[in-house]
Formats: C-alpha cells, sequence, structure tokens
C-alpha cells in the first residue's frame, strides 16, 4: 500500500467542547487510515496535562500560572455556558448519556491508535511546563518546524 | 443480506460506529461481509466516506424503523 495520508491538527484551545471536536476529528482520520499527529500549543496543553500532582515550574509567575491555569482532561471546561462548572457538568452527564466518550476515553482511544500527540516546545517554555507536565504517552516536545514539516505533508489540517 | 459478522453500535454517535467499524474490519479476512447496525443517521453518509477512503466495498444499506444497517465488504488487508 502507498504512504499513509496525513492529518495534522493543531489544538490551540483547552475548552473541553474544542477538544472533543479535535478528538472526534483525530480518531475518525484514524480510522480512516490516516496518519495523525496533534500539536497541542498554549492553552490546549491543558488537555494533555496530567490530572495528578502540582506542575513543577520555576519562577514566582509561572508557579502563580500553573496553580490558577492547573489544566488536566478531568479540570477541562465549556467555552459557553461554563456557569461556575454547572454546564460543564451538565454537558458531561449528557455526553455519558449518549455515550459519548469522555476526554479521557478519547486521549486512550487515541494512543491506540497510535495518533501522535506533540506538546508545542515554545508553549512550554513560556508558560513554565516541564516534560513531566504531561500524561503518559505523550511525545517529546517540538516546534513549529516540526508542526509545519508535518503539515507540508498533510492532506487536511485544522486548527482548534 | 448475509453477513459473516455483526457490529452493534445502537446508542453510539460519531465517531464510535466508524472507530468500532474500523477496528472490527481488522480482524475479518479479505471477502468477509460486515454489518453494521446504527440509530446515529450520521452512518448513511459517514460509511460511504470511509469506505472510500480505506478501499473496502460499500455494499449498501437497510433501514428498519429507527434502525439503519449498513454493509461492508472488506477488500484489502
Amino acid at each position: 500500500m502507498s504512504e499513509k495520508e496525513k492529518f495534522t491538527i493543531v489544538v490551540f484551545s483547552g475548552d473541553l467542547d474544542k477538544a472533543m471536536a479535535a478528538f472526534i476529528m483525530a480518531t475518525t482520520a484514524a480510522s480512516m487510515g490516516m496518519e495523525v499527529t496533534m500539536f497541542f500549543t498554549f492553552w490546549g496543553l491543558n488537555i494533555i496535562k496530567r490530572n495528578e500532582g502540582n506542575i513543577k515550574s520555576k519562577g514566582l509567575m509561572r508557579k502563580m500560572l500553573n496553580i490558577l491555569n492547573r489544566g488536566g482532561s478531568s479540570r477541562l471546561k465549556l467555552s459557553k455556558f461554563n456557569m461556575l462548572g454547572l454546564g460543564t457538568w451538565m454537558m458531561k452527564k449528557l455526553m455519558k448519556d449518549t455515550n459519548t466518550p469522555s476526554i479521557d476515553e478519547f486521549i486512550a482511544m487515541s494512543q491506540e491508535m497510535g495518533i501522535k500527540m506533540v506538546p508545542c516546545s515554545t508553549s512550554c517554555s513560556v508558560l513554565g511546563l516541564p516534560d513531566d507536565s504531561f500524561r503518559s504517552g505523550i511525545m517529546s516536545q517540538a516546534g513549529a518546524a516540526y508542526f509545519l514539516g508535518q503539515a507540508r505533508a498533510s492532506k487536511v489540517t485544522l486548527f482548534i | 443480506m448475509d453477513a459473516d459478522q455483526t457490529l452493534d453500535c445502537v446508542g453510539l454517535y460519531c465517531p464510535m460506529p466508524i472507530v468500532k467499524t474500523s477496528q472490527q474490519i481488522k480482524k475479518m479476512k479479505v471477502g468477509d461481509i460486515l454489518e453494521v447496525i446504527a440509530d446515529d443517521k450520521g452512518i448513511k453518509q459517514d460509511m460511504p466516506a470511509w469506505c472510500e477512503a480505506t478501499g473496502n466495498e460499500y455494499l449498501g444499506m437497510e433501514e428498519q424503523g429507527g434502525e439503519i444497517k449498513v454493509y461492508v465488504k472488506k477488500i484489502k488487508e
């Protein structure tokens, strides 16, 4: 068979609803036989932060940022109608009632399918995120050139 | 239509019927027919598109009540 078609997604947003959209497209593309890379940058990094423990950043401002912006799949909020968490809670319930996978389930599924999840190195430096801020199975950090290298060779790209 | 295997996706929404179809077809032999039962209307458009992208053959659809049955023939490994 010829080389696999590629699909590359920039995940900039750390909102629950937008993360859902990104993972739905990623897992569907992988099911269609495409080679998928998800490039997480800025707020999107919150999606792949580990849920437990503290983020060990250096410097007061970065420490404060990572307390206020802790992230992790279990802490993601809706981009609209969060309503102090009530809206997010309700959306999670609706998703469960319709057998829609949770973000954790989507991440596990993506890893089983061989989808590459790459944190943006510049965002990680600016926001103070060492490699151990992320959950297991996340690839090593890479920069914009890596993304563009993938994107150039991709049939489809998205920015979410 | 006679199928070699059946995949029940009733109650599942996009992308799960497609993800499960892709996993199931990997376990089957070339030439085998897979029947997918779903109630998410999206499958009517999604399955032909998936077949076209993956090189498998879309054999058709039957609709009874709210249930949609689609048939896919595995063409290659």
